[in-house]
């Protein structure tokens, strides 16, 4: 175990910045479940299940490895920016993505302010990736990478279930069902993302979802859709 | 008759008594640092999109504005005000609040603050800023991280029962307009019920009768736009 995976235990910390309510402007999106959803492959629990298994091996794993490698590396942050935007086909998601990492950079500057935001800032004119600010305020909140990895997956799981439940009705209990079941899958991906976590930037995973960018660049053009992605 | 349609202010005693109406001080720390932000908030269909576009055509001849609006699906305001040509397409921006106007207005504004702040840098100098809610119920109420005055839109339609219901918008917003006053007698609302109530909920706070259709139907609203531009530069 290196050094940052060492770095103590902040449960509290931790629980405060994988908490749906902390505002960094996450409650507009679906993570893709809207798209999913029109097409008529979101309709039960099931469903549901099998699209959040999909991501959890896929994109979302990719996510936590870069968060982790962000906190991580603090110095090499705009290497790993650039290596995750080159795993994101997708221009809209490119978009979303930072839009989600400015806003991430807003409330945490305010919780934790030894965040290193002028590095994140000067990334890109639109912010830096949503998992490199997770990773940098997770390192700037004296969490683990682990720990980052882990509000990556936990903040997907929560993105896919409350879409779910808006957009479909299913069942909340149920939803919560699943991830519970799932817990332990997050415990074992976020450890495994983990292990990238001081991994050269050209050898971080690249997996992802290629019918989600598709689908992404798709439901941009929606006249009526409820979610912003 | 429906009631004066001046935003009323009745005031039997004077200002300097450290009795302090939300509308009559800004905080010293943001006080004229920045663009005025006055959020437009209200039920669905209340009047909230026709108000920004008056405000828009009755001030944007002597203010630089820009306009956010939220919706709760689609780009629908931003689109509507941009077919009205009242401002420019380029000050008006939408935010996506994914099925949850309020919250987008509360409990997490880093959307809106983040549109807010790129729209003012685009188009310094700035003097005002409105920022219109997607159509909620009668609890939401902008976060006064967001805003610095907030205006809260009922319509007569709606029913006369509304004031008297109550809820953050009605009670503390630092204008409460009631809109639409020309539908009264088509569906059995009293007007001095409504005024009655609202004054009771508010206290000192202001209250203007309108009918957004009429041609100078928000002239009395801007005016009151213009006393908080005033307040808020000096």
């Amino acid at each position: 175990m290196n050094e940052q995976n060492s770095r103590g235990s902040h449960l509290a910390t931790l629980l405060l910045l994988a908490d749906s309510r902390f505002p960094t402007g996450g409650h507009a999106h679906s993570g893709g479940v809207e798209s999913v959803h029109a097409l008529g492959r979101m309709t039960t629990i099931a469903e549901l299940e099998l699209f959040i298994d999909g991501r959890l091996a896929t994109s979302a794993k990719t996510d936590a490895a870069f968060a982790a490698a962000a906190c991580a590396q603090p110095n090499n942050l705009v290497a790993l920016d650039h290596e995750l935007e080159v795993r994101t086909p997708s221009p809209k998601l490119r978009d979303v993505s930072r839009s989600l990492g400015r806003q991430m950079i807003r409330v945490a500057l305010r919780a934790w302010p030894n965040l290193d935001a002028t590095t994140l800032r000067s990334i890109n004119a639109n912010g830096p990736l949503q998992p490199i600010a997770l990773g940098a305020v997770a390192y700037a909140a004296q969490l683990s990478p682990h720990d980052a990895a882990l509000v990556s997956l936990h903040h997907f799981v929560g993105i896919a279930t409350t879409a779910a439940v808006r957009l479909v009705g299913l069942d909340p209990f149920d939803v919560q069902a699943i991830a519970a079941r799932i817990a332990s899958r997050l415990d074992d991906i976020a450890a495994e993302a983990a292990l990238f976590a001081n991994t050269t930037n050209s050898d971080l995973p690249a997996s992802t979802s290629l019918l989600a960018d598709i689908m992404a660049e798709h439901h941009a053009t929606w006249e009526v859709r409820l979610f912003a992605s | 008759m429906p009631p004066d349609h001046q935003p009323s202010h009745s005031h039997d005693h004077s200002h300097d008594h450290g009795h302090d109406h939300s509308h009559s001080t800004f905080p010293s720390s943001v006080q004229g640092t920045r663009p005025l932000r006055i959020g437009i908030g209200g039920p669905v269909g209340s009047g909230k999109t026709a108000l920004t576009a008056a405000l828009c055509r009755l001030l944007a001849n002597e203010l630089s504005m820009v306009v956010v609006t939220n919706d709760i699906f689609t780009t629908e305001d931003a689109e509507a005000l941009r077919r009205m040509a009242v401002l420019p397409d380029d000050r008006i921006v939408p935010v996506e609040t994914g099925a949850c106007p309020h919250t987008a207005i509360r409990d997490d504004i880093s959307a809106n603050l983040d549109a807010v702040e790129r729209l003012e840098a685009l188009h310094s100098p700035v003097d005002l800023t409105l920022i219109e809610s997607g159509g909620d119920n009668l609890t939401a109420i902008f976060s006064r991280a967001l805003v610095d005055r907030q205006i809260f839109v009922i319509d007569v339609a709606g029913g006369d029962k509304v004031p008297r219901k109550g809820g953050p918008g009605v009670t503390t917003a630092d204008l409460l307009v009631i809109n639409k006053t020309d539908l009264a007698p088509l569906v059995n609302a009293d007007l001095s019920v409504m005024d009655r109530d609202a004054k009771i909920r508010r206290g000192d706070l202001p209250i203007c009768f309108t009918s957004l259709v009429q041609p100078n139907g928000a002239s009395a609203i801007a005016e009151w736009v213009r006393a908080q531009i005033a307040a808020w530069t000096s």
